[in-house]
């Protein structure tokens, strides 16, 4: 399978520190598996002006085709303002309304405040089940006191992650299971 | 009702007709491809094949992008009108936003002298966008660039002489836009895809409808032509004048399972290189349901099927997708038969006005 780990924002440190654990645990406990990590940093991603994903250019169409390749996809996020950043939404906009249909879809959160427990929950979910993710229903919240300089060093926190990553893999296992007996089903 | 400026009559019943977006895609199959010249070759014998087999109408489309081979389709049309005799003829769709409404109006006038008067133009806004960057334009003028030009091509066709000003191309001072078409006038139809934002334009302008109706349940594409016929009476326009046509996959075989079987492989591999994304297998059976508009089963069913909606959308024309996704041409000639000896007479039988006895 191809399992895509992306750090959804420009700016900051945290959620890369995490995503390179996932994909350092994911590597480990996976190896037969494809694992891309896309920090969005590394990227020069233009705005969603509606077209279809495979008409964009460069960095952007790398992003999009890499994620509606995927069959699994963490994505990694800070909390801005109370939501999601910006960069992130776009990448949402820049795909297809059900680009996320059959692909199991994780979520890890990073924030400055406890305040922010349930950011993912309220404005990350509902954008995941809109584009027909399946979306592993627990996800991993870590705070500022979990960090320090660029580490996590707060081992609940690893342990969090390879809880996320395990549930993922085994829902996006289970998944293609389920999806090769459905279609079976057809005899087209 | 009088449909006649479009030439359509509708007491002889629903036209039934054939497109092709002259896609060039791999046979899932094979996994070959033809090579592009034979694929224009074969798109004029399809158009000769429909007319023998008494189909009212074969249309071309232009896409400017990898996997499309007639991004010149008024030169392929040209070719057309010259290997046919009479079955009428169109672009399906002429990308009037990147092109020049004068140019455009030129070679169809000029199609429709070597066709005898049987060209027409069905302008839309391109689903697949490649040709923006290609031809110079910006997509942010998306929406303005098709609206100013496809109203242009409206005035061109109404006036021998125009006067004329706008942002998108120079201004036109007394200009005449020759040769006229054989009647000084083409059929010109708005083409009109996903939500009724752009139907309701066109009912306000009272221009004819072309309506893609690729797949779901025929109630949901209904909408679209109840406001564009809600539009056009409310803005002056007598909607019994003004045809409306749709548009959309297409496959019979004996059976409505050996329909399924034999395309599925092709619209679902050409769907993921032109769009990225396959036809989900579920959607796709649910197709088979008398009430979605996927025409694809036995001749039974689908006659069925298109007389469900005639009844539903009470269209003039239906045409019909079937060579997407690299069927080869021994597997439409069989297809097209099936169509003039079977489907075609059935549903005219139905739709058309008989005189009382």
């Amino acid at each position: 399978m191809e399992i895509v780990a992306l750090s959804g924002s420009i700016v900051g440190s945290k959620t890369r520190t995490a995503m390179d654990y996932t994909v350092q645990s994911l590597n480990e406990k996976y190896p037969e598996h494809t694992v891309t990590l896309i920090d969005l940093a590394d990227y020069d991603i233009q705005f969603s002006d509606g077209r279809n994903y495979l008409d964009y250019d460069g960095d952007t169409k790398y992003i999009t085709q890499t994620i509606m390749n995927a069959d699994a996809i963490i994505f990694g996020t800070p909390i801005f303002q109370a939501s999601i950043p910006a960069t992130l939404k776009n990448v949402f906009d820049l795909l297809p309304v059900d680009a996320l249909r059959d692909k199991v879809v994780s979520m890890l959160a990073t924030a400055g405040t406890p305040k922010h427990y349930l950011i993912p929950e309220h404005h990350l979910k509902p954008i995941l089940g809109y584009m027909k993710a399946q979306v592993v229903q627990s996800y991993v919240f870590i705070e500022e006191k979990d960090f320090a300089q660029k580490q996590i060093i707060n081992d609940d926190v690893f342990f969090r992650i390879d809880r996320l990553v395990e549930d993922t893999m085994i829902l996006a296992e289970t998944y293609q299971k389920m999806k090769e007996e459905e279609d079976k089903k057809y005899d087209f | 009702m009088s449909m006649e400026k479009y030439r359509i009559n509708p007491a002889n019943g629903l036209e039934f007709g054939i497109y092709t977006l002259g896609d060039h895609i791999p046979n899932p199959h094979t996994g070959e491809r033809v090579s592009n010249q034979q694929r224009i070759n074969e798109i004029i014998e399809f158009a000769q094949l429909a007319e023998q087999a008494g189909i009212d109408f074969f249309s071309v489309g232009e896409s400017h992008q990898e996997y499309f081979t007639t991004q010149a389709h008024s030169v392929v049309l040209g070719a057309i009108a010259q290997a046919t005799e009479k079955i009428k003829i169109a672009s399906s769709s002429t990308i009037i936003s990147t092109l020049d409404p004068v140019r455009v109006y030129e070679d169809f006038s000029t199609i429709d002298l070597l066709s005898d008067g049987r060209t027409e133009i069905i302008a839309g806004r391109a689903s697949r966008v490649g040709n923006f960057e290609l031809l110079g334009y910006s997509l942010r003028d998306y929406e303005a660039l098709y609206e100013e030009k496809f109203d242009l091509l409206r005035l061109i066709n109404e006036n021998e002489v125009v006067n004329w000003e706008g942002e998108y191309r120079a201004p036109l001072r007394d200009a005449k836009v020759i040769p006229r078409p054989k009647e000084g006038w083409l059929p010109i139809w708005r083409a009109v895809g996903g939500p009724p934002g752009s139907a309701m334009k066109a009912g306000r302008a009272g221009v004819p409808m072309f309506l893609a109706t690729l797949g779901g349940p025929a109630t949901s594409f209904k909408h679209s032509i109840d406001v564009y016929r809600e539009a056009a009476a409310n803005n002056g326009h007598n909607p019994n004048d003004l045809p409306v046509a749709t548009a959309g996959l297409f496959n019979v075989a004996e059976t409505t399972q050996k329909a399924m079987q034999e395309v599925y492989p092709h619209i679902n591999e050409g769907m993921k290189v032109t769009n990225g994304q396959g036809f989900p297998k579920q959607h796709f059976a649910q197709g088979a349901d008398k009430r979605d508009v996927l025409n694809v089963g036995s001749p039974q069913e689908i006659i069925e099927k298109i007389l469900y909606q005639h009844e539903m959308f009470g269209h003039q024309r239906y045409i019909a997708q079937m060579d997407f996704g690299g069927v080869t041409l021994d597997q439409l000639k069989e297809k097209v038969d099936i169509i003039g000896n079977e489907i075609m007479p059935a549903i005219k039988k139905y739709t058309s006005k008989r005189t009382e006895e």
